[in-house]
């Protein structure tokens, strides 16, 4: 899967992830959804589509955990 | 390219007084909303950069080590008692603090202190989790639960005839004066999460203001013991318990409310040796001889002036440099009741106030006098008011009948029976102080109307003419 670094994306750390789907939910583009591999901790980790964040935050604000989720937003110039 | 990156700031980067594997995780469950708070509040007092003034007061429940995670000062409190504690912090400090509690903790075991502390104004900033169960102990019914809503302890539903209706904490703090903000959000969707962060960054913000008593209800999502998925939990949250507690503003003063600034405590011992009007005591006394402990104890109705008798004592000793204590005991009626107190003179340190051997017993009544002659010391002195008539003494004991009230009325002095009491005490020599005590102690107790003290002073040498005739 390749990420578009010149667009906002969101990172997330899988491994912090315990699979609560509220940022599958939060996301207005649709372009998160929770994924097949279970992470070292026993969740199914959220993964990004690759392309379409907007850099809302949407997800981060809703996401409980600390180190989950991060967004990143290319500043121009 | 640059970017900007959102990530989560005001927590620590790990969590290791958690311990276990997972040390980066929080111990919250999967889509809990104190994970979604914890973040708000933490990006709040980074941003407002207060995390080295604030303390956090972490309650007792799901939250409980709420210390684990925020960046900023500490505090984990006894369950309900963090307004106690954040009175306590704020009062003493200059320090932003926030109190962080669940419902089971603030609504129901410590619904008391937080109404206190809210009427008081107190600064702090209040972040209120209502989730509608108890949640660390398995999901009980909270205050806060909704009528027919399960848990564990109302396993059909709640029922308003039996539990009653569910608390509402916004409105009720509203009822109040004092507080200068209160609001209630809900931690569901984007829209929801987006409104309230902007109502918790106010709250650190009206603190670091000094602003005084701010309250934010968190409606939040409990997956585990409401038994929903994550998406289902918030959508109930959003479509049922907001219907029982409407989100939104109940009151906001914040554009209105001066800086609260009170008054400096002054716990000095010179401060307070001044309010109580106390003397000075010391490890030694400033006399320097000395002497064996002198005990003494007044006993007798509340109203016949036990207690200030023996004030009256404690203080001739203190102005003649002994070390003196005064313990009274009392019932709890103002006036009738029995009363005693016990006061020791010594010129070493006192070890304890209690009395078990008096060497002078002064008995105001009859029913003192049976309770407490039998406790005098072998060649001790019982002083009791003549109006008793016939009375057995222990053997060994002195007994001096003294008619106070008569003697009173003698010497033109109708209110001053206690005087009267008080100078055949000092007649009797039995306290080891100087006649100059007693005068002092007579000039202190009258201070404040010093046109008594020459009437009690011919009193006093009154009395002790009758003494020296009769004791």
């Amino acid at each position: 899967m390749e990420i578009d670094k010149t667009k906002p994306y969101p990172v997330i750390n899988p491994l912090e992830c315990k699979s609560c789907s509220r940022c599958v939910v939060a996301c207005p583009k649709q372009c998160l959804s929770i994924g097949k591999k279970l992470n070292e901790r026993g969740y199914y980790a959220a993964e990004y589509a690759g392309t379409g964040c907007v850099g809302c935050a949407s997800c981060f604000y809703s996401c409980p955990e600390p180190n989950a989720i991060e967004i990143h937003i290319p500043q121009k110039g | 390219m640059s970017e900007k990156i959102i990530k989560t700031t005001g927590l620590y980067k790990s969590f290791p007084r958690k311990g276990g594997a997972a040390k980066t995780a929080t111990h919250y469950c999967p889509g809990c909303g104190h994970g979604v708070l914890h973040k708000l509040i933490g990006e709040a007092l980074h941003d407002l950069e207060i995390q080295d003034s604030a303390v956090m007061i972490s309650p007792v429940g799901c939250s409980v080590f709420a210390y684990y995670y925020f960046d900023c000062g500490n505090i984990q409190v006894a369950h309900g008692r963090a307004p106690a504690v954040a009175t306590g912090v704020s009062r003493a400090t200059d320090k932003v603090v926030i109190s962080y509690q669940g419902d089971g903790d603030l609504a129901s075991i410590g619904l008391n202190e937080t109404m206190q502390a809210a009427n008081r104004g107190e600064k702090i900033a209040v972040f209120f989790v209502n989730n509608t169960v108890y949640g660390m102990t398995g999901g009980q019914m909270a205050p806060t639960t909704l009528v027919g809503e399960k848990t564990v302890t109302c396993p059909n539903g709640r029922d308003p005839m039996t539990q009653g209706y569910p608390v509402h904490m916004c409105e009720l703090i509203s009822t109040l004066k004092a507080p200068v903000f209160v609001e209630r959000v809900a931690l569901t969707d984007p829209a929801h999460i987006r409104q309230a962060r902007t109502v918790i960054r106010k709250a650190p913000q009206n603190q670091k203001e000094g602003k005084g008593y701010t309250f934010v209800e968190v409606l939040s999502a409990c997956p585990t013991n409401l038994k929903m998925s994550t998406v289902d939990t918030n959508k109930w949250v959003n479509e049922v318990m907001t219907k029982e507690y409407p989100l939104g503003n109940f009151r906001d003063n914040t554009a209105e409310a001066a800086e609260i600034v009170r008054a400096k405590s002054d716990f000095s011992k010179e401060a307070l040796d001044k309010l109580f009007g106390a003397g000075k005591g010391d490890e030694k006394a400033a006399s320097g001889e000395e002497l064996p402990d002198v005990q003494v104890k007044i006993a007798g109705f509340g109203g016949q002036g036990v207690l200030s008798l023996g004030t009256m004592i404690a203080q001739a000793g203190l102005s003649v440099g002994r070390n003196v204590s005064w313990y009274p005991s009392y019932g709890p009626e103002q006036r009738g009741g029995t009363s005693n107190c016990s006061v020791t003179l010594a010129t070493h340190a006192i070890g304890s106030p209690v009395i078990y051997r008096p060497d002078l017993l002064v008995a105001m009544n009859r029913p003192s006098l049976e309770k407490f002659k039998n406790d005098v010391k072998p060649g001790g002195v019982i002083v009791y008011d003549a109006i008793m008539g016939e009375v057995e003494m222990p053997a060994g004991i002195k007994g001096i009948a003294v008619p106070a009230q008569q003697l009173a009325d003698e010497a033109g002095n109708p209110k001053g029976a206690n005087t009267v009491m008080f100078g055949v005490i000092a007649a009797l020599g039995v306290t080891r102080l100087p006649d100059v005590a007693f005068r002092n102690a007579l000039a202190n107790s009258f201070a404040k109307k010093p046109q008594l003290i020459p009437v009690n002073e011919k009193l006093l040498d009154f009395v002790r003419d009758w003494a020296k005739k009769n004791a």
